[in-house]
C-alpha cells in the first residue's frame, strides 16, 4: 500500500474537487493500493508522517505555507503539483502584478495577515517530481498519473 | 458540568476550506466564540478591476473549485442585466440544468462524504466497514449523477467552458441527454434511503432566526424575488442594499447580517419559504419528511439538502426532455454610460450576490459580491455558543465533536467565503 496525502494551499481547492470526482469511477481500484493518510476534506487533520506520494495543490502565500510545503518534500517520495496555482501560481498570484493604486488598497491586509510579498508556485521553494497543470486539471491526466505512480 | 472551558479546534475537517474555532466558556456561559476563518486571500475582486467584463466570468468561478458553477453563472447574469441582455428560453433551462448538476454534485458531497461518518461515530468514510460501504458506492454513483450532467452541459465539472455571456457554446447530444436520465433515474432511490437515514438522526438544536432565500413557482435556483421567513419580499436587484458588512478582525473573511440581525442562508432556509413548490413527484415521494419544514433546528439543513437532490433529479429529469436547438451566444453591446448589473442565485449553499458596474469601455468598474458562508457566519457563531450552553454537562471531546457537526450542517464554504472586498482594518 503506497501512503499518499493530499494537500490545498492557497487556490479555489478545484483540483481537489476532480480528484474526488475521479474516485466516482477508481474508488476501488485506489483503495486497494493506496492508504489516504493525510486529506483534510475526508478525515481529521493529523501530523504528517513518512509518504510515498503527496499530491498538492494551490500556490504559496505565507511563511507556513512555506514551512508545510517544505516539510512535506523532507517526507514524500513523489511530490506532485496538481493545477495551475501549484504549477505556475495563476491565478492566486494575479496580485503579484497589481499596479500601486491597488496595491496600496490590500497592503494593510497583507500585512495583517502576514503573506508573502508574493505569490509563487510549488518550485519557487522545493524540488517538484511530477506536474499536472490546468485550470482545473484534467480528470484523465490525473488518473493516468497516479495508476502510473502506483504500478 | 463545566464551569470553565477553553476550546481551540484547528484546522475543522470534512467542510470546504480551512478554519478554526476558538470557545470559553466562564461560569456555564459562553464568553467568546470566534469562528477563525483562515483561508489565504486571492484579492480576486481587486483582480478584475479593470479586465474585460468577458473575463468575469471564467475568473470569478476560480473564488471556488466546489461551486464554480454558481459562481460563473451568476457573474454572467450580473453583467447580462448591465449590458441589458435578456437570455433564451433554452439558455435558462440549460443554467438551471448546470446549476442543477452543481448543487446534486455539492450536496452529495457534504452528505454521504462529510456527515455521514458524523451519522455512523466514524472520523472518515475511510473507516467505513462493509456495511456501512454501501453508502460510499451510494454517495460515489450520486456525484457521478451530477458530475455528468455538468460535463454534458458546461463541459466539465469545474470551470464549466459552454456557459458564456449571452448563452452556450455547444449543447449535448441526444445520446448524452439518455445517458444522464439514465444516471439520474439510478441513484433517485439511493437518495431516497439517504433520507430515510438522515430523517432518523436524533441531532437537534433550534434557534428562532430569520430564513432568506429567492422564491419562485417551480423551485429553480435562478429566478424570483427575495423572501424571508419574517415575510419580506424584495425583488433581487434589492437583495444587497438590506445587507450590512461585518468585520470579524480574527477572521480573513468578513461577515454579513440581514437587516442588522443574524440570518441563515441554504437548504433549509429555501424549504422553510419555499417548499410548495417542489416538484409535484418530489412532493409525492417525500411528504413524510417535508412535515418537518418549517424547522429552526439547523441540523435539519443535512434533511433539507437531500430533499433538494430528489428535486434537482426530478427537475433535471423534466428539462432534459425539452427539445433542444442549436443556439449562437447573443452578442452583447457596451453600454453608453457606466452600468451597473446585479446577479442573485441560490448557490448550493444559499444565496449568492453579485453587483458589477461596467464602463462603457467594457472594463468592470466595481465588484461587490455576497457569498452564502459570509451571510452564516454569524448565525453559524450564535449557534455554537447557544448549542454549547445546552451540552456543557457531556466531556469536553463530545462537546468538541458536537460542535463540528453542528459547524459541518452548516456545509460551510471557506474558500467562497474569503475572496476580499473593501475592508478597513483597524
Amino acid at each position: 500500500m503506497k501512503k499518499v496525502g493530499i494537500f490545498s494551499f492557497t487556490c479555489c481547492e478545484g483540483c481537489v474537487v476532480v480528484f474526488i470526482e475521479a474516485l466516482n469511477t477508481q474508488y476501488d481500484n485506489w483503495m486497494k493500493k493506496i492508504k489516504i493518510e493525510n486529506f483534510r476534506a475526508l478525515k481529521k487533520v493529523k501530523p504528517i508522517k513518512q509518504l510515498d506520494i503527496a499530491l498538492i495543490e494551490g500556490a504559496i502565500s505565507t511563511p507556513s505555507e512555506v514551512k508545510k510545503l517544505k516539510e512535506i518534500r523532507s517526507k514524500t517520495k513523489t511530490l506532485v503539483a496538481l493545477g495551475s496555482g501549484a504549477v505556475n501560481g495563476f491565478p492566486s498570484n494575479q496580485r503579484n502584478k497589481f499596479g500601486p493604486k491597488k496595491q496600496k488598497q490590500i497592503q494593510p491586509l497583507i500585512d495583517k495577515l502576514h503573506q508573502n510579498k508574493t505569490i509563487e508556485p510549488l518550485n519557487k521553494f522545493i524540488k517538484v517530481d511530477v506536474e499536472i497543470p490546468g485550470c482545473p486539471i484534467d480528470e484523465q491526466q490525473l488518473i493516468k498519473t497516479l495508476n502510473g505512480l502506483l504500478d | 458540568m463545566h464551569n470553565i472551558i477553553d476550546l481551540d479546534l484547528k484546522n475543522i475537517s470534512k467542510i470546504e476550506g480551512h478554519t478554526h474555532l476558538t470557545l470559553k466558556v466562564r461560569d456555564n456561559k459562553v464568553t467568546e466564540c470566534k469562528l477563525k476563518i483562515s483561508e489565504n486571500k486571492r484579492f480576486f475582486t481587486n483582480a478584475l478591476v479593470g479586465k474585460s467584463y468577458k473575463q468575469a466570468p471564467g475568473l470569478m468561478s476560480r473564488i471556488c473549485g466546489t461551486c464554480s458553477s454558481a459562481h460563473a453563472i451568476c457573474t454572467t447574469e450580473a453583467i447580462e442585466k448591465a449590458l441589458k441582455l435578456k437570455p433564451s428560453q433554452q439558455t435558462q433551462n440549460l443554467r438551471n440544468l448546470l446549476v442543477n448538476a452543481g448543487h446534486l454534485r455539492d450536496h452529495a458531497m457534504h452528505l454521504y462524504f462529510f456527515t455521514l461518518p458524523d451519522l455512523f461515530n466514524k472520523d472518515s468514510i475511510l473507516d467505513f466497514n462493509e456495511e456501512e460501504h454501501k453508502w460510499i458506492h451510494d454517495g460515489l454513483a450520486v456525484k457521478e449523477a451530477g458530475n455528468f450532467l455538468s460535463t454534458i452541459i458546461g463541459g466539465r465539472a469545474v470551470h464549466p467552458p459552454n456557459a458564456v455571456i449571452g448563452g452556450f457554446t455547444k449543447i449535448p447530444t441526444k445520446e448524452e441527454i439518455q445517458e444522464s436520465k439514465d444516471k439520474l433515474i439510478n441513484v433517485r432511490p439511493r437518495v431516497l434511503k439517504l433520507i430515510q437515514l438522515l430523517f432518523k438522526d436524533k441531532s437537534t438544536f433550534e434557534r428562532k432566526t430569520n430564513y432568506v432565500a429567492l422564491v419562485n413557482k417551480d423551485y429553480n435556483f435562478l429566478e424570483g424575488q427575495i423572501q424571508t421567513a419574517r415575510g419580506t419580499i424584495i425583488p433581487e436587484e434589492q437583495f444587497g442594499d438590506h445587507l450590512t458588512r461585518v468585520v470579524l478582525p480574527y477572521s480573513t473573511a468578513s461577515a454579513f447580517e440581514w437587516e442588522s440581525k443574524d440570518f441563515f442562508v441554504g437548504a433549509s432556509a429555501r424549504l422553510n419559504v419555499n417548499q410548495q413548490n417542489l416538484n409535484k413527484e418530489t412532493i409525492k415521494d417525500t411528504q413524510e419528511y417535508l412535515k418537518k419544514f418549517p424547522s429552526d433546528c439547523i441540523f435539519d439543513n443535512n434533511l433539507a439538502q437531500a430533499i433538494e437532490c430528489i428535486h434537482i433529479i426530478d427537475s433535471s429529469i423534466e428539462l432534459l426532455n425539452t427539445p433542444l436547438k442549436p443556439e449562437e451566444p447573443l452578442k452583447p453591446t457596451l453600454p453608453q454610460e457606466t452600468a451597473t448589473g446585479v446577479g442573485v442565485i441560490e448557490a448550493p449553499r444559499g444565496t449568492l450576490y453579485y453587483r458589477l458596474d461596467i464602463n462603457p469601455s467594457g472594463t468592470i468598474a466595481l465588484v461587490d459580491l455576497c457569498i452564502p458562508t459570509q451571510s452564516n457566519t454569524i448565525h453559524l457563531e450564535k449557534d455554537i455558543a447557544a448549542y454549547v450552553e445546552t451540552i456543557l454537562d457531556k466531556s469536553k471531546s463530545e462537546i468538541s465533536f458536537e460542535i463540528e457537526k453542528l459547524i459541518r450542517a452548516y456545509d460551510p464554504c471557506m474558500s467562497c467565503a474569503t475572496h476580499f472586498l473593501r475592508i478597513n482594518w483597524e
